[in-house]
Protein backbone atom coordinates (compact mmCIF):
# COMPACT_ATOMS: atom_id res chain seq x y z
CA UNK A 1 0.00 0.00 0.00
CA UNK A 2 1.74 3.24 -1.10
CA UNK A 3 1.17 6.14 1.34
CA UNK A 4 -0.56 9.25 0.03
CA UNK A 5 -2.45 12.65 1.31
CA UNK A 6 -5.27 11.35 -0.70
CA UNK A 7 -5.11 7.87 1.19
CA UNK A 8 -4.78 9.61 4.74
CA UNK A 9 -8.47 11.54 3.70
CA UNK A 10 -9.89 8.43 2.42
CA UNK A 11 -9.00 6.75 5.51
CA UNK A 12 -10.04 10.05 7.93
CA UNK A 13 -13.53 9.50 6.25
CA UNK A 14 -14.24 6.62 6.40
CA UNK A 15 -13.05 5.23 10.11
CA UNK A 16 -9.25 4.00 9.58
CA UNK A 17 -10.31 0.49 8.56
CA UNK A 18 -8.37 -0.13 6.12
CA UNK A 19 -4.96 0.53 7.28
CA UNK A 20 -2.97 -2.66 6.77
CA UNK A 21 0.18 -4.28 8.19
CA UNK A 22 3.38 -2.55 7.44
CA UNK A 23 5.62 -5.59 6.72
CA UNK A 24 4.94 -9.36 6.97
CA UNK A 25 5.33 -11.61 10.18
CA UNK A 26 7.74 -13.94 8.10
CA UNK A 27 8.66 -17.60 9.59
CA UNK A 28 12.11 -18.80 8.76
CA UNK A 29 12.64 -20.55 5.49
CA UNK A 30 15.63 -23.07 5.40
CA UNK A 31 18.22 -21.63 3.58
CA UNK A 32 18.99 -17.80 1.98
CA UNK A 33 21.62 -16.03 -0.08
CA UNK A 34 21.47 -13.32 2.55
CA UNK A 35 21.28 -13.47 6.05
CA UNK A 36 21.53 -10.09 8.02
CA UNK A 37 21.45 -10.45 12.04
CA UNK A 38 19.89 -7.70 13.89
CA UNK A 39 17.00 -5.93 13.06
CA UNK A 40 18.12 -2.49 14.02
CA UNK A 41 17.80 0.55 11.68
CA UNK A 42 21.51 -0.66 10.32
CA UNK A 43 20.34 -4.43 9.16
CA UNK A 44 17.11 -3.30 7.63
CA UNK A 45 18.61 -0.61 5.90
CA UNK A 46 21.54 -2.95 4.95
CA UNK A 47 18.43 -5.75 3.93
CA UNK A 48 16.40 -2.90 2.51
CA UNK A 49 19.35 -1.28 -0.42
CA UNK A 50 20.45 -5.33 -1.03
CA UNK A 51 17.12 -5.90 -2.15
CA UNK A 52 16.83 -2.48 -4.11
CA UNK A 53 20.06 -1.59 -5.32
CA UNK A 54 21.42 -4.52 -5.79
CA UNK A 55 19.28 -6.99 -6.83
CA UNK A 56 16.83 -10.30 -6.30
CA UNK A 57 18.09 -12.30 -3.78
CA UNK A 58 16.48 -13.93 -1.24
CA UNK A 59 17.05 -12.15 1.76
CA UNK A 60 16.34 -12.36 5.84
CA UNK A 61 16.66 -9.73 8.73
CA UNK A 62 17.07 -11.72 12.08
CA UNK A 63 15.94 -9.90 15.12
CA UNK A 64 16.11 -11.22 18.60
CA UNK A 65 13.48 -8.94 19.56
CA UNK A 66 11.21 -6.58 17.97
CA UNK A 67 12.56 -4.33 15.23
CA UNK A 68 13.28 -1.50 16.60
CA UNK A 69 13.60 -2.30 20.26
CA UNK A 70 17.48 -1.30 20.32
CA UNK A 71 19.13 1.95 19.85
CA UNK A 72 17.86 2.85 17.03
CA UNK A 73 14.41 2.94 18.80
CA UNK A 74 16.39 4.62 21.82
CA UNK A 75 19.01 7.54 20.46
CA UNK A 76 18.91 10.92 20.71
CA UNK A 77 18.11 11.19 16.51
CA UNK A 78 20.49 13.43 15.41
CA UNK A 79 21.69 13.72 12.30
CA UNK A 80 24.66 15.56 10.91
CA UNK A 81 27.78 15.62 8.66
CA UNK A 82 30.23 17.77 10.49
CA UNK A 83 32.95 15.31 10.71
CA UNK A 84 36.97 16.23 10.00
CA UNK A 85 39.39 13.25 9.15
CA UNK A 86 38.67 11.57 5.23
CA UNK A 87 37.97 8.54 6.49
CA UNK A 88 34.78 9.75 8.18
CA UNK A 89 33.43 12.83 6.09
CA UNK A 90 32.60 11.58 2.88
CA UNK A 91 30.94 8.55 4.44
CA UNK A 92 28.39 11.32 6.73
CA UNK A 93 27.93 13.17 3.86
CA UNK A 94 26.79 10.62 2.21
CA UNK A 95 24.28 9.14 4.75
CA UNK A 96 23.01 12.95 4.83
CA UNK A 97 22.29 12.96 1.37
CA UNK A 98 20.55 10.10 1.49
CA UNK A 99 18.65 11.14 4.49
CA UNK A 100 17.14 14.47 2.35
CA UNK A 101 15.53 11.71 -0.22
CA UNK A 102 14.74 8.78 2.70
CA UNK A 103 11.21 9.72 2.74
CA UNK A 104 10.36 10.35 -0.64
CA UNK A 105 12.41 7.00 -1.23
CA UNK A 106 10.66 4.89 1.20
CA UNK A 107 6.92 6.94 0.77
CA UNK A 108 7.07 6.91 4.67
CA UNK A 109 7.13 9.80 6.81
CA UNK A 110 10.08 9.71 9.19
CA UNK A 111 9.91 13.54 9.81
CA UNK A 112 13.32 14.15 8.83
CA UNK A 113 13.83 17.56 9.98
CA UNK A 114 17.24 19.57 8.56
CA UNK A 115 16.40 22.41 11.98
CA UNK A 116 20.44 23.22 12.19
CA UNK A 117 22.99 21.72 14.44
CA UNK A 118 25.17 24.38 16.42
CA UNK A 119 28.08 23.56 18.04
CA UNK A 120 29.04 26.07 20.58
CA UNK A 121 32.34 27.67 21.08
CA UNK A 122 34.26 28.48 24.75
CA UNK A 123 37.37 29.68 23.39
CA UNK A 124 39.66 30.37 21.05
CA UNK A 125 41.41 27.22 20.48
CA UNK A 126 38.13 25.84 20.27
CA UNK A 127 37.20 28.25 17.18
CA UNK A 128 40.34 27.52 15.60
CA UNK A 129 39.53 24.20 15.41
CA UNK A 130 35.46 24.86 14.58
CA UNK A 131 37.51 26.73 11.91
CA UNK A 132 39.63 23.88 10.30
CA UNK A 133 36.21 21.40 11.29
CA UNK A 134 34.13 23.80 8.99
CA UNK A 135 36.72 24.21 5.96
CA UNK A 136 36.92 20.13 6.12
CA UNK A 137 32.83 20.04 6.21
CA UNK A 138 32.39 22.45 3.15
CA UNK A 139 35.86 20.43 1.43
CA UNK A 140 33.62 17.63 1.17
CA UNK A 141 30.32 19.01 -0.08
CA UNK A 142 29.12 19.81 3.06
CA UNK A 143 27.56 22.89 5.11
CA UNK A 144 29.27 25.20 7.49
CA UNK A 145 29.17 28.47 9.07
CA UNK A 146 30.96 29.86 11.77
CA UNK A 147 28.86 32.46 14.09
CA UNK A 148 30.31 34.75 16.50
CA UNK A 149 28.68 35.51 20.08
CA UNK A 150 25.75 38.49 18.67
CA UNK A 151 25.26 35.13 15.97
CA UNK A 152 24.43 32.67 18.67
CA UNK A 153 22.61 34.76 20.96
CA UNK A 154 20.84 35.96 17.98
CA UNK A 155 19.68 32.48 17.38
CA UNK A 156 19.38 31.33 21.53
CA UNK A 157 19.15 34.33 23.36
CA UNK A 158 18.66 32.11 27.00
CA UNK A 159 21.40 30.50 26.69
CA UNK A 160 24.02 31.04 29.76
CA UNK A 161 26.67 33.55 27.64
CA UNK A 162 28.49 34.82 30.77
CA UNK A 163 29.43 31.47 32.30
CA UNK A 164 32.61 31.47 34.17
CA UNK A 165 34.45 28.87 33.04
CA UNK A 166 32.61 28.30 29.80
CA UNK A 167 31.48 31.63 27.96
CA UNK A 168 29.99 31.44 25.16
CA UNK A 169 32.11 32.92 22.27
CA UNK A 170 30.29 31.72 18.93
CA UNK A 171 29.23 28.51 17.40
CA UNK A 172 29.83 25.55 14.02
CA UNK A 173 26.15 26.05 12.54
CA UNK A 174 25.59 23.50 10.23
CA UNK A 175 22.20 24.15 8.78
CA UNK A 176 21.57 20.27 7.30
CA UNK A 177 22.01 18.77 10.30
CA UNK A 178 18.92 17.86 12.22
CA UNK A 179 16.93 15.51 13.71
CA UNK A 180 14.53 12.43 12.88
CA UNK A 181 11.96 10.57 14.03
CA UNK A 182 13.75 7.29 14.94
CA UNK A 183 11.62 4.67 15.31
CA UNK A 184 10.33 5.26 11.77
CA UNK A 185 13.17 4.62 10.23
CA UNK A 186 13.35 1.16 11.84
CA UNK A 187 9.73 0.87 10.50
CA UNK A 188 10.02 2.27 7.35
CA UNK A 189 12.61 0.26 5.93
CA UNK A 190 11.29 -3.12 7.28
CA UNK A 191 7.97 -1.85 5.07
CA UNK A 192 10.44 -0.94 1.95
CA UNK A 193 12.20 -4.24 2.33
CA UNK A 194 9.29 -5.78 2.70
CA UNK A 195 8.02 -4.97 -0.55
CA UNK A 196 10.80 -5.85 -2.22
CA UNK A 197 10.20 -9.69 -0.93
CA UNK A 198 13.06 -9.86 2.46
CA UNK A 199 11.56 -11.96 5.22
CA UNK A 200 11.94 -9.94 8.61
CA UNK A 201 11.80 -12.85 11.14
CA UNK A 202 11.35 -11.11 14.91
CA UNK A 203 11.51 -13.11 18.02
CA UNK A 204 14.65 -15.06 16.35
CA UNK A 205 17.94 -14.48 18.07
CA UNK A 206 21.06 -16.00 16.45
CA UNK A 207 22.92 -18.25 19.01
CA UNK A 208 25.36 -19.87 17.06
CA UNK A 209 27.52 -19.66 13.61
CA UNK A 210 27.91 -22.27 11.07
CA UNK A 211 31.20 -22.55 10.23
CA UNK A 212 32.73 -25.16 7.97
CA UNK A 213 36.29 -24.91 6.08
CA UNK A 214 36.61 -21.18 7.01
CA UNK A 215 33.44 -20.77 4.68
CA UNK A 216 30.06 -19.86 7.11
CA UNK A 217 27.39 -21.79 5.80
CA UNK A 218 24.19 -20.91 8.01
CA UNK A 219 23.41 -19.52 11.81
CA UNK A 220 21.83 -21.56 14.65
CA UNK A 221 19.07 -19.33 15.94
CA UNK A 222 16.05 -19.62 18.60
CA UNK A 223 13.90 -20.99 15.58
CA UNK A 224 15.81 -23.65 14.05
CA UNK A 225 19.06 -23.93 11.49
CA UNK A 226 18.79 -21.35 8.79
CA UNK A 227 21.55 -22.01 5.88
CA UNK A 228 22.88 -19.04 4.41
CA UNK A 229 25.29 -17.87 1.59
CA UNK A 230 26.49 -15.09 3.51
CA UNK A 231 25.93 -13.71 6.47
CA UNK A 232 26.03 -9.70 7.92
CA UNK A 233 26.17 -9.13 11.08
CA UNK A 234 24.67 -6.01 12.56
CA UNK A 235 23.96 -5.97 16.17
CA UNK A 236 25.22 -2.85 17.83
CA UNK A 237 26.15 -3.24 21.48
CA UNK A 238 25.88 -6.98 21.35
CA UNK A 239 28.78 -6.88 18.43
CA UNK A 240 31.35 -8.75 20.55
CA UNK A 241 28.59 -11.23 21.72
CA UNK A 242 27.64 -12.36 17.92
CA UNK A 243 31.44 -12.65 17.32
CA UNK A 244 32.95 -14.58 19.66
CA UNK A 245 30.36 -17.42 18.24
CA UNK A 246 32.95 -17.08 15.46
CA UNK A 247 36.11 -16.95 18.02
CA UNK A 248 36.73 -13.35 16.92
CA UNK A 249 37.79 -10.47 19.35
CA UNK A 250 37.10 -7.44 18.55
CA UNK A 251 38.64 -3.86 19.55
CA UNK A 252 35.25 -2.94 21.08
CA UNK A 253 33.76 -2.85 24.78
CA UNK A 254 30.04 -2.38 25.47
CA UNK A 255 29.08 0.35 27.06
CA UNK A 256 25.89 2.37 28.10
CA UNK A 257 24.70 5.79 26.84
CA UNK A 258 21.81 7.25 28.37
CA UNK A 259 18.87 9.32 26.75
CA UNK A 260 16.36 11.95 28.75
CA UNK A 261 13.25 13.33 27.79
CA UNK A 262 11.26 15.99 29.58
CA UNK A 263 8.00 17.28 29.58
CA UNK A 264 6.10 19.08 27.19
CA UNK A 265 7.34 22.41 26.95
CA UNK A 266 6.14 25.38 24.07
CA UNK A 267 8.57 25.37 21.56
CA UNK A 268 11.62 27.52 22.41
CA UNK A 269 14.49 25.02 20.96
CA UNK A 270 14.50 25.38 17.11
CA UNK A 271 17.48 23.52 16.97
CA UNK A 272 19.59 21.09 17.74
CA UNK A 273 22.65 22.46 20.54
CA UNK A 274 25.86 20.69 21.09
CA UNK A 275 28.09 21.74 24.10
CA UNK A 276 31.03 20.02 23.77
CA UNK A 277 32.80 21.24 27.01
CA UNK A 278 30.44 20.16 29.32
CA UNK A 279 29.15 17.30 27.25
CA UNK A 280 25.83 17.53 26.68
CA UNK A 281 23.15 18.17 23.72
CA UNK A 282 19.55 19.13 23.43
CA UNK A 283 16.82 19.11 21.06
CA UNK A 284 12.44 20.11 21.32
CA UNK A 285 11.00 17.30 19.85
CA UNK A 286 7.66 17.95 17.73
CA UNK A 287 5.60 17.48 20.99
CA UNK A 288 7.52 20.08 22.75
CA UNK A 289 9.87 17.51 25.05
CA UNK A 290 13.42 18.30 25.53
CA UNK A 291 15.12 15.58 24.52
CA UNK A 292 19.04 15.32 25.84
CA UNK A 293 21.99 13.30 26.18
CA UNK A 294 25.34 13.41 27.56
CA UNK A 295 28.29 11.13 28.79
CA UNK A 296 28.73 7.53 28.83
CA UNK A 297 28.34 6.00 32.30
CA UNK A 298 31.87 5.18 31.45
CA UNK A 299 32.19 1.47 32.54
CA UNK A 300 31.78 -1.73 30.95
CA UNK A 301 27.75 -2.53 30.49
CA UNK A 302 24.77 -4.69 28.96
CA UNK A 303 22.39 -3.42 31.42
CA UNK A 304 20.19 -0.81 28.98
CA UNK A 305 19.89 1.36 31.72
CA UNK A 306 22.18 3.90 33.78
CA UNK A 307 22.68 4.50 37.05
CA UNK A 308 22.11 7.87 38.79
CA UNK A 309 25.49 9.82 38.58
CA UNK A 310 25.80 10.27 35.27
CA UNK A 311 21.73 11.05 35.17
CA UNK A 312 22.97 14.30 37.54
CA UNK A 313 26.20 15.26 35.76
CA UNK A 314 24.16 15.35 32.35
CA UNK A 315 21.58 17.68 33.94
CA UNK A 316 24.56 19.53 35.95
CA UNK A 317 25.91 20.42 32.28
CA UNK A 318 22.60 21.08 30.80
CA UNK A 319 21.57 23.89 33.59
CA UNK A 320 24.88 25.41 33.21
CA UNK A 321 23.83 25.87 29.23
CA UNK A 322 20.23 26.33 29.57
CA UNK A 323 19.19 27.58 33.28
CA UNK A 324 15.80 27.03 32.34
CA UNK A 325 16.23 23.48 32.16
CA UNK A 326 15.61 23.39 35.68
CA UNK A 327 12.43 24.49 35.78
CA UNK A 328 11.34 21.66 33.25
CA UNK A 329 10.67 17.81 34.41
CA UNK A 330 12.37 15.22 33.78
CA UNK A 331 10.12 12.77 32.59
CA UNK A 332 11.83 9.38 31.71
CA UNK A 333 15.53 8.83 31.08
CA UNK A 334 16.95 5.52 29.40
CA UNK A 335 19.68 3.56 28.61
CA UNK A 336 20.89 2.35 25.11
CA UNK A 337 24.27 -0.29 24.81
CA UNK A 338 26.86 0.64 22.37
CA UNK A 339 29.78 -0.89 20.82
CA UNK A 340 32.30 1.77 22.02
CA UNK A 341 35.78 0.95 19.66
CA UNK A 342 38.83 1.66 20.63
CA UNK A 343 39.25 4.92 18.10
CA UNK A 344 35.58 6.28 18.39
CA UNK A 345 35.04 5.31 14.54
CA UNK A 346 33.11 2.66 13.22
CA UNK A 347 33.79 -0.37 10.88
CA UNK A 348 31.98 -2.11 8.03
CA UNK A 349 34.35 -5.02 7.08
CA UNK A 350 34.77 -8.21 5.47
CA UNK A 351 36.16 -10.77 7.98
CA UNK A 352 38.75 -13.48 7.84
CA UNK A 353 35.82 -16.05 7.76
CA UNK A 354 34.62 -16.60 4.49
CA UNK A 355 31.07 -15.50 3.67
CA UNK A 356 30.89 -13.20 6.88
CA UNK A 357 30.53 -10.00 7.47
CA UNK A 358 30.67 -7.22 9.88
CA UNK A 359 29.41 -3.88 10.30
CA UNK A 360 29.52 -2.48 14.00
CA UNK A 361 31.30 -0.34 16.67
CA UNK A 362 29.45 2.81 15.76
CA UNK A 363 29.57 3.66 19.13
CA UNK A 364 27.49 6.59 20.15
CA UNK A 365 27.15 8.34 16.55
CA UNK A 366 25.43 5.50 14.45
CA UNK A 367 21.80 7.09 13.70
CA UNK A 368 23.02 9.40 11.55
CA UNK A 369 24.89 7.04 9.39
CA UNK A 370 22.05 4.50 9.35
CA UNK A 371 21.27 4.81 5.41
CA UNK A 372 24.81 5.13 4.38
CA UNK A 373 25.89 2.43 7.20
CA UNK A 374 22.87 -0.25 5.30
CA UNK A 375 24.03 0.83 1.50
CA UNK A 376 27.50 0.29 2.17
CA UNK A 377 26.79 -2.61 4.20
CA UNK A 378 24.69 -3.90 1.18
CA UNK A 379 27.39 -2.70 -1.29
CA UNK A 380 29.89 -4.70 0.82
CA UNK A 381 28.16 -8.36 1.08
CA UNK A 382 27.26 -8.18 -2.62
CA UNK A 383 30.15 -6.84 -4.04
CA UNK A 384 32.93 -7.64 -1.53
CA UNK A 385 34.60 -4.62 -2.22
CA UNK A 386 34.04 -1.70 0.11
CA UNK A 387 31.46 1.57 -1.03
CA UNK A 388 33.99 4.24 -2.13
CA UNK A 389 32.92 6.44 0.97
CA UNK A 390 33.76 3.32 3.61
CA UNK A 391 37.09 2.03 2.24
CA UNK A 392 38.27 3.26 5.95
CA UNK A 393 36.41 1.14 7.95
CA UNK A 394 38.86 -1.45 8.17
CA UNK A 395 38.69 -4.29 10.89
CA UNK A 396 42.80 -3.97 10.93
CA UNK A 397 43.59 -0.78 10.95
CA UNK A 398 44.36 -0.84 14.66
CA UNK A 399 47.33 -3.03 13.07
CA UNK A 400 48.40 -1.25 10.02
CA UNK A 401 48.39 1.90 11.92
CA UNK A 402 45.79 3.63 9.93
CA UNK A 403 43.25 4.06 12.89
CA UNK A 404 40.51 7.06 12.57
CA UNK A 405 41.01 9.10 15.48
CA UNK A 406 38.10 11.57 15.29
CA UNK A 407 38.60 12.64 19.08
CA UNK A 408 41.99 12.45 19.39
CA UNK A 409 41.51 10.25 22.46
CA UNK A 410 43.65 7.65 21.48
CA UNK A 411 42.58 3.73 22.17
CA UNK A 412 40.40 4.40 24.87
CA UNK A 413 37.18 3.12 23.97
CA UNK A 414 35.54 4.89 27.29
CA UNK A 415 37.34 8.33 26.42
CA UNK A 416 35.51 8.57 22.81
CA UNK B 1 27.39 1.15 42.54
CA UNK B 2 28.97 0.87 45.38
CA UNK B 3 32.58 -0.46 45.66
CA UNK B 4 34.00 -2.22 48.81
CA UNK B 5 37.14 -1.10 48.87
CA UNK B 6 39.30 -3.55 50.73
CA UNK B 7 41.38 -1.42 52.94
CA UNK B 8 38.93 1.21 53.21
CA UNK B 9 35.21 -0.29 53.39
CA UNK B 10 32.19 0.86 51.36
CA UNK B 11 32.83 3.73 48.65
CA UNK B 12 30.90 5.40 46.22
CA UNK B 13 31.98 4.25 42.39
CA UNK B 14 31.83 8.29 42.10
CA UNK B 15 35.49 8.36 43.54
CA UNK B 16 37.24 6.07 40.99
CA UNK B 17 37.85 6.06 37.60
CA UNK B 18 37.62 3.10 35.43
CA UNK B 19 40.18 1.67 33.40
CA UNK B 20 39.04 -1.19 31.86
CA UNK B 21 39.44 -5.36 31.23
CA UNK B 22 41.71 -6.29 34.28
CA UNK B 23 43.83 -8.15 31.49
CA UNK B 24 45.56 -4.90 30.91
CA UNK B 25 47.26 -5.70 34.06
CA UNK B 26 49.44 -8.66 31.58
CA UNK B 27 51.57 -7.08 29.08
CA UNK B 28 53.05 -9.48 26.30
CA UNK B 29 56.91 -9.61 26.78
CA UNK B 30 58.14 -6.99 24.63
CA UNK B 31 61.24 -9.35 23.17
CA UNK B 32 58.62 -12.29 22.10
CA UNK B 33 59.17 -13.78 18.95
CA UNK B 34 55.27 -12.43 18.50
CA UNK B 35 55.73 -9.39 20.33
CA UNK B 36 54.04 -6.79 17.45
CA UNK B 37 50.55 -9.47 17.10
CA UNK B 38 50.52 -9.74 20.93
CA UNK B 39 51.04 -5.76 21.69
CA UNK B 40 48.23 -5.06 19.02
CA UNK B 41 45.75 -7.76 20.84
CA UNK B 42 46.62 -6.96 24.04
CA UNK B 43 45.70 -2.70 23.49
CA UNK B 44 43.14 -3.06 20.86
CA UNK B 45 40.88 -6.44 21.48
CA UNK B 46 38.54 -7.07 24.59
CA UNK B 47 37.09 -10.00 25.78
CA UNK B 48 33.83 -7.93 26.32
CA UNK B 49 31.92 -10.58 28.13
CA UNK B 50 28.15 -10.07 29.22
CA UNK B 51 28.09 -11.12 32.51
CA UNK B 52 31.02 -11.23 34.75
CA UNK B 53 34.08 -9.46 34.12
CA UNK B 54 37.18 -8.43 35.98
CA UNK B 55 38.29 -4.89 35.75
CA UNK B 56 40.77 -1.87 36.67
CA UNK B 57 39.03 0.49 38.73
CA UNK B 58 41.43 3.21 40.43
CA UNK B 59 40.46 5.28 43.47
CA UNK B 60 41.45 8.90 42.30
CA UNK B 61 39.38 10.61 44.78
CA UNK B 62 40.58 8.67 47.76
CA UNK B 63 44.12 6.53 48.47
CA UNK B 64 44.84 6.05 44.85
CA UNK B 65 45.02 2.28 44.44
CA UNK B 66 44.52 0.15 41.74
CA UNK B 67 41.92 -1.94 42.53
CA UNK B 68 40.49 -5.27 40.62
CA UNK B 69 36.53 -5.08 41.05
CA UNK B 70 35.05 -8.49 39.35
CA UNK B 71 31.27 -6.92 38.54
CA UNK B 72 28.26 -8.27 36.59
CA UNK B 73 27.70 -6.32 33.56
CA UNK B 74 24.56 -7.40 32.77
CA UNK B 75 23.43 -6.70 36.61
CA UNK B 76 25.82 -4.26 37.34
CA UNK B 77 26.49 -6.88 40.90
CA UNK B 78 30.13 -5.91 42.31
CA UNK B 79 31.27 -9.76 43.07
CA UNK B 80 34.65 -9.33 44.34
CA UNK B 81 37.10 -6.63 45.38
CA UNK B 82 40.76 -7.26 45.36
CA UNK B 83 43.94 -4.83 45.70
CA UNK B 84 45.64 -4.83 42.17
CA UNK B 85 48.81 -5.29 44.05
CA UNK B 86 48.20 -8.14 45.42
CA UNK B 87 46.33 -10.19 42.37
CA UNK B 88 49.99 -8.98 40.47
CA UNK B 89 52.10 -10.24 43.57
CA UNK B 90 49.97 -13.40 43.03
CA UNK B 91 50.26 -13.44 39.24
CA UNK B 92 53.52 -13.38 39.61
CA UNK B 93 54.03 -16.11 42.14
CA UNK B 94 51.97 -18.61 40.19
CA UNK B 95 53.56 -17.98 36.95
CA UNK B 96 57.25 -17.93 35.47
CA UNK B 97 57.97 -14.69 34.82
CA UNK B 98 57.39 -15.31 31.06
CA UNK B 99 54.23 -16.55 31.35
CA UNK B 100 53.25 -14.19 33.87
CA UNK B 101 53.57 -11.45 31.20
CA UNK B 102 51.59 -13.48 28.62
C1 LIG C 1 21.00 7.04 24.31
C2 LIG C 1 21.58 7.00 22.93
C3 LIG C 1 21.63 8.18 22.17
C4 LIG C 1 22.16 8.16 20.89
N1 LIG C 1 22.09 9.31 20.14
C5 LIG C 1 22.50 9.29 18.86
C6 LIG C 1 22.33 10.46 18.05
O1 LIG C 1 21.77 11.47 18.49
N2 LIG C 1 22.79 10.41 16.78
C7 LIG C 1 23.39 9.31 16.26
O2 LIG C 1 23.83 9.36 15.11
N3 LIG C 1 23.52 8.18 16.99
C8 LIG C 1 23.09 8.13 18.28
N4 LIG C 1 23.19 6.98 19.04
C9 LIG C 1 23.82 5.78 18.45
C10 LIG C 1 22.88 5.01 17.54
O3 LIG C 1 21.63 4.86 18.14
C11 LIG C 1 23.47 3.61 17.25
O4 LIG C 1 24.82 3.71 16.88
C12 LIG C 1 22.75 2.94 16.10
O5 LIG C 1 21.36 3.07 16.22
C13 LIG C 1 23.15 1.45 16.07
O6 LIG C 1 22.66 0.73 14.95
P1 LIG C 1 21.27 -0.07 14.89
O7 LIG C 1 20.23 0.95 14.75
O8 LIG C 1 21.27 -1.07 13.84
O9 LIG C 1 21.27 -0.80 16.30
P2 LIG C 1 20.06 -1.50 17.08
O10 LIG C 1 18.78 -0.81 16.83
O11 LIG C 1 20.51 -1.68 18.47
O12 LIG C 1 20.00 -2.88 16.31
C14 LIG C 1 20.71 -4.04 16.66
C15 LIG C 1 19.70 -5.15 16.79
O13 LIG C 1 20.38 -6.40 16.87
C16 LIG C 1 19.60 -7.24 17.67
N5 LIG C 1 20.41 -8.37 18.11
C17 LIG C 1 21.43 -8.38 19.01
N6 LIG C 1 21.92 -9.61 19.18
C18 LIG C 1 21.20 -10.43 18.37
C19 LIG C 1 21.23 -11.83 18.09
N7 LIG C 1 22.11 -12.65 18.71
N8 LIG C 1 20.33 -12.33 17.20
C20 LIG C 1 19.43 -11.52 16.57
N9 LIG C 1 19.37 -10.20 16.81
C21 LIG C 1 20.24 -9.65 17.69
C22 LIG C 1 19.13 -6.34 18.80
O14 LIG C 1 17.98 -6.86 19.44
C23 LIG C 1 18.86 -5.03 18.05
O15 LIG C 1 17.50 -4.87 17.69
C24 LIG C 1 22.69 6.96 20.34
C25 LIG C 1 22.66 5.78 21.10
C26 LIG C 1 22.09 5.79 22.38
C27 LIG C 1 22.04 4.50 23.15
Amino acid sequence: MRYSAFGLIKEALSGHKGWRPQWRDAAPKPAYDYVIIGGGGHGLATAYYLAKEFGGARIAVLEKGWIGGGNVGRNTTIIRSNYLLDGNEPFYEFSLKLWENLEQDLNYNAMVSQRGILNLIHSDAQRDAARRRGNAMILNGSDAELLDTAGVRAMYPFLNFDDARFPIKGGLLHRRGGTVRHDAVAWGYARGADQRGVDIIQNCEVTGLRIDGGKVCGVETSRGYIGAGKVGVSVAGNSSRVMALAGMRLPIESHVLQAFVSEGLKPFIPGVITYGAGHFYCSQSDKGGLVFGGDIDMYNSYAQRGNLPVVEDVVESGMSLIPALGRARLLRSWGGIMDMSMDGSPFIDKTHIDGLYFNGGWCYGGFKATPAAGYCFAHLLKTDRPHETATAYRLDRFMTGRMIDEKGQGAQPNLH
Amino acid sequence: MIINHPLLGPRDAQEFTYLGDAGLMNRPYWLSETALQQFHDYLYLRQNPAGEHRELWFHEQGDRSWLVVTRNTVTHEILKVELARDVALANRAANTPQEALQ
